[in-house]
């Protein structure tokens, strides 16, 4: 049996009477792309929080890339990789630069640095542009190299927070693409997300309702379970009952 | 309503709208459709009046954009892309200033956004900041409609949505053609482009293609299918190392391919091969394409 | 019409509803003449003196020679009335004068006993207190003198006046500059970040495509902040009337009028700085480093504009701040009404209708 990378029992937040997250517990694995859903104001954001070690959980227990999220912060942020949908490049920066820069916050020696920004700048066809400033990049190859720079210290799960809104249909499969190239080299994948078009891309999803997750299978699974075409169709089922309106 | 609008729109070195054209019908639900870039608001801006094309010549239910802006802007409801309210006043000081500046008052066409007003009623007198972004949507629409316009323009308004409150949306905007109000409505979300009488498909400042979406899916010209396989990426790599293949792209949980000059013996070429790869399990199944698939082929002409 | 008041209520909730933006507005006077009240040092140098010698004779040009050999002084000898002299300490000509009286050196010869009188424009204070003391160590070198050549000891007493501000009050220089100062800060700041927030919310749009008139919502931002500004020019002079013992000597109906005035001025500014800016970081570093600075530069209570050099002086002539501290100088403490002002307010007059100008002109009625 694999090791999960991501490991939640009963996990809780509670901000003082409000449960933001309402014990979950959830599995994923190295090379599983997990999805990760749920309305505005559902809990999301709070329950990737605690995974991602900057957030203390209430009650329950979660383990990430086989570290405790309670103890072990610290050994978390170095072996997670993230990426919000804002990218978090320095647009003032070149290409190069951001990725020499990342490499270095996680503490890369300088021959690592360098071979991997190599690699990568190699990998993505982005020779002509390293020096270039990220602003002047198209919004797919922002993307990119956001996801690739999310990945440059090697991490065990990488979390993805809404990563493909606004751009192109084409862009979006390379995009996926990269995705499942990282996860066929087993690097568990945990994305956010409220499009439901975009969960059918992932190997298991967990929809979350008010805190609760009420919902973890494939989508094919679900599809079935709540006889529906879409995905859409399932989270609507779900999450029409919710009564919070938070955010 | 809207006639004949040709326009290139330069801004610098970057054309945002390249030789544009466009004509909305009276009371349609029409879609422009395409990723960020393409050049949506700009379409929007110079439609509401608020900026100006530098050729090209636009009219909105019949007035000039340019010499007779104001009557323009007298006419239309509009909904920029960031929902556009005052984030510290209540959700009723919103409507009540947005209808008076409209000159209008809230009783006068209460009719009109009831239904929608209703939903967002019970918060009322919370700050317009603190509501979930469903109810921002909603109370936007609200203050777009407020002073019952003839043709709303709403820009990307399901972006930042969730599921259920998207849904919701497009249900109130069927409501709202069938009172006779003319929708033009921006999203770069595929999968909403079939709740539009007619779309636009936008890439870069141009039209990919405009039509139905029934008709735009008709013309897709060749067969699709789906494969589906236990590793979707190496099933991928296969797929596209054969030369029988045209394209394969992942689309959800499938891959969606297409074959070069496909015969009748095309397919079972290529599952042949494939199984030789050591795919053993394959599905495979014609489909019929979405909006999606018509894109990116649109995209790659 | 109902347009416009429901637009100025909104203004108001606006303001009301953050309290960043309430402490900014009435926080900042307060703190302001407190801290102003405190730390203050001015220069003299260059400072214009007159000196009107009755007396002429050895005396009283030795002494005069001493003061003409000090290179803090600029140094005007003419025989003036004590009229005239009023009259250049009022128009602001003339720092300090000194008298000698008509028998200066017969008296200090055979009464053993003579008297210098030394007017001093203290609406200053801290240049006034410099003078004086400047010039009574003069005069006491000057004895000293004398006492070693002769044996029978001669005394000069120099009789000190001091205009406008008998006890020496800091707080008549420094309560005009926080004026200035504070109208600066909430009216250029205020509406232009306040305009600028509606670019960034995407509401501008929808105020633009709607037909309320694009000229309306210049005014509308203009009036709460105007009426917001006179609300901070009361909890002013409030504060110092009551908590600094400083009068208001003038007409308090001309001093709101010349405020409403260089307070319009301020908004024209802020209005214009919002046409040209897209964030409100910018529209706020631009009021700050735009309008802040010179107006604590080149207003004069901080540093004595004639101590700059003429660059800068200059420069200063730019600045609508100056001219707002000189009417207030004027109208609060001098005790002066319009007729004395006329020039100033004209000046200001001038500035406002140019930046207003430019500010509706550059005020886009599309978005780009």
């Amino acid at each position: 049996m694999r090791e999960p990378v991501i490991k939640t029992e009963k996990l809780t937040k509670r901000f003082g009477d409000f449960v933001a997250v309402n014990e979950i517990s959830f599995e994923t694995y190295p090379g599983e792309i997990f999805g990760f859903l749920g309305a505005n104001g559902a809990g999301k954001t709070t329950a990737m929080r605690m995974l991602c070690g900057l957030s203390i959980p209430t009650s329950g227990k979660a383990t990430v890339a086989g570290f405790d999220v309670f103890t072990h912060r610290d050994d978390i942020k170095q072996n997670i990789g993230y990426m919000s949908q804002k990218f978090s490049l320095y647009e003032d920066l070149t290409v190069l630069e951001n990725i020499e820069f990342y490499a270095g916050i996680y503490g890369l020696t300088d021959r690592e640095i360098k071979d991997r920004t190599d690699e990568l700048i190699q990998k993505l066809g982005l020779q002509k542009e390293a020096k270039h400033l990220v602003a002047s990049l198209p919004l797919g190859w922002k993307q990119k190299l956001a996801f690739s720079v999310a990945l440059i210290h090697r991490p065990k799960v990488v979390f993805l927070d809404e990563p493909t809104s606004g751009v192109d249909p084409v862009t979006r499969r390379q995009f996926w693409n990269m995705i499942y190239e990282a996860s066929a080299n087993g690097v568990g994948i945990f994305v956010t997300t409220h499009y439901m078009d975009e969960s059918e891309y992932c190997h298991r999803i967990s929809i979350m309702v008010d805190g609760n997750i009420e919902a973890l299978d494939t989508p094919a699974n679900l599809k079935k379970k709540f006889e529906a075409d879409s995905m859409d169709e399932v989270f609507y089922q779900l999450a029409r009952g919710a009564k919070r309106q938070a955010d | 309503m809207l006639n004949h609008i040709t326009k290139t729109y330069n801004d610098g070195d970057i054309v945002a709208i390249d030789d544009f054209s466009l004509n909305v019908e009276k009371g349609e639900l029409f879609g422009l459709i395409g990723p960020d870039g393409a050049g949506k608001t700009s379409i929007f801006r110079i439609l509401t009046t608020l900026l100006l094309p530098d050729k090209g010549m636009a009219t909105v239910v019949g007035y000039d954009v340019v010499k007779e802006y104001n009557a323009i802007r007298g006419c239309v409801g509009y909904m920029p892309g960031r929902f556009s309210l005052y984030q510290d006043l209540s959700v009723e000081e919103n409507l009540t200033f947005f209808a008076t500046v409209f000159g209008t008052t809230i009783q006068e066409n209460y009719y009109l956004i009831k239904e929608i007003y209703e939903q967002i009623e019970p918060f009322k007198n919370r700050r317009a900041g603190k509501l979930s972004g469903g109810m921002k949507q909603k109370l936007a629409l609200c203050c777009a409609l407020i002073h019952k316009p003839e043709v709303l323009f709403l820009d990307e308004p399901t972006t930042g949505v969730d599921a259920v409150s998207r849904k919701e949306f497009w249900e109130m905007l069927k409501r709202l053609k069938a009172q006779g109000i003319t929708i033009l409505v921006s999203t770069p979300y595929m999968d909403e482009a079939t709740l539009c009488d007619r779309i636009a498909l936008m890439q870069a400042g141009k039209i990919l293609s405009l039509d139905t979406p029934d008709n735009i899916v008709k013309a897709y010209p060749v067969n699709l299918y789906a494969f589906k396989d236990e590793n979707i990426y190496t099933l991928q790599q296969n797929i596209l190392a054969n030369e029988l293949t045209e394209s394969c792209f992942p689309f959800g949980e499938n891959l969606h391919v297409t074959l070069k000059d496909e015969t009748d013996s095309s397919l079972q070429d290529l599952l042949k091969s494939l199984k030789e790869r050591g795919h053993e399990q394959i599905e495979h199944q014609k489909i019929t394409p979405v909006i999606e698939d018509c894109f990116i082929r649109l995209m790659k002409e | 019409m109902k347009q416009f008041f429901t637009f100025v209520r909104k203004e108001f909730y606006h303001v009301f509803r953050d309290p960043k933006t309430l402490l900014m507005l009435f926080g900042i006077p307060v703190v302001q003449i407190v801290l102003f009240g405190f730390a203050l040092t001015n220069e003299i140098k260059n400072s214009k003196i007159v000196v009107a010698d009755y007396a002429h004779d050895n005396a009283s040009a030795e002494i005069i020679n001493k003061i003409k050999a000090s290179a803090y002084f600029d140094i005007q000898e003419s025989l003036m009335s004590h009229e005239q002299i009023e009259e250049a300490f009022r128009s602001g000509k003339i720092k300090l004068a000194v008298v000698f009286p008509a028998n200066f050196n017969n008296d200090l010869v055979h009464l053993n006993h003579a008297q210098i009188q030394v007017l001093a424009d203290a609406s200053d204070p801290n240049t006034a207190t410099a003078l004086t003391n400047y010039i009574s160590s003069i005069v006491n070198d000057y004895q000293m003198a004398l006492l070693k050549t002769q044996q029978i000891p001669y005394r000069i007493v120099p009789e000190f006046r001091m205009l406008y501000n008998p006890q020496l009050k800091g707080a008549t220089n420094f309560v005009p500059g926080v004026m200035s100062l504070v109208m600066m800060l909430v009216c250029v700041m205020m509406t232009a970040v306040s305009i600028v927030r509606e670019k960034e919310l995407g509401t501008m749009e929808i105020l633009l495509v709607s037909p309320f008139k694009p000229i309306l919502v210049v005014i509308s931002k203009a009036v709460p902040y105007l009426f917001l500004s006179l609300v901070n020019l009361t909890t002013i002079l409030l504060l110092s009337v009551f908590l600094l013992d400083l009068p208001i000597n003038g007409s308090i109906l001309l001093l709101y009028a010349e405020s409403s005035l260089f307070i319009l001025t301020c908004l024209a500014v802020g209005l214009l700085i919002s046409t040209k800016t897209d964030s409100q970081q910018a529209a706020m570093m631009m009021s700050l480093m735009g309008m802040m600075l010179p107006t604590l530069l080149f207003t004069g209570f901080l540093f004595p504009i004639e101590n700059m050099p003429w660059p800068l002086q200059a420069i200063s002539h730019f600045v609508p701040s100056r001219w707002y501290y000189i009417i207030v100088k004027s109208v609060m403490i001098k005790g002066l009404g319009i007729s004395q002002i006329w020039k100033e307010t004209l000046i200001l007059f001038g500035m406002m209708l140019f930046f207003l100008g430019v500010s509706i002109k550059s005020f886009k009625i599309r978005l780009a």
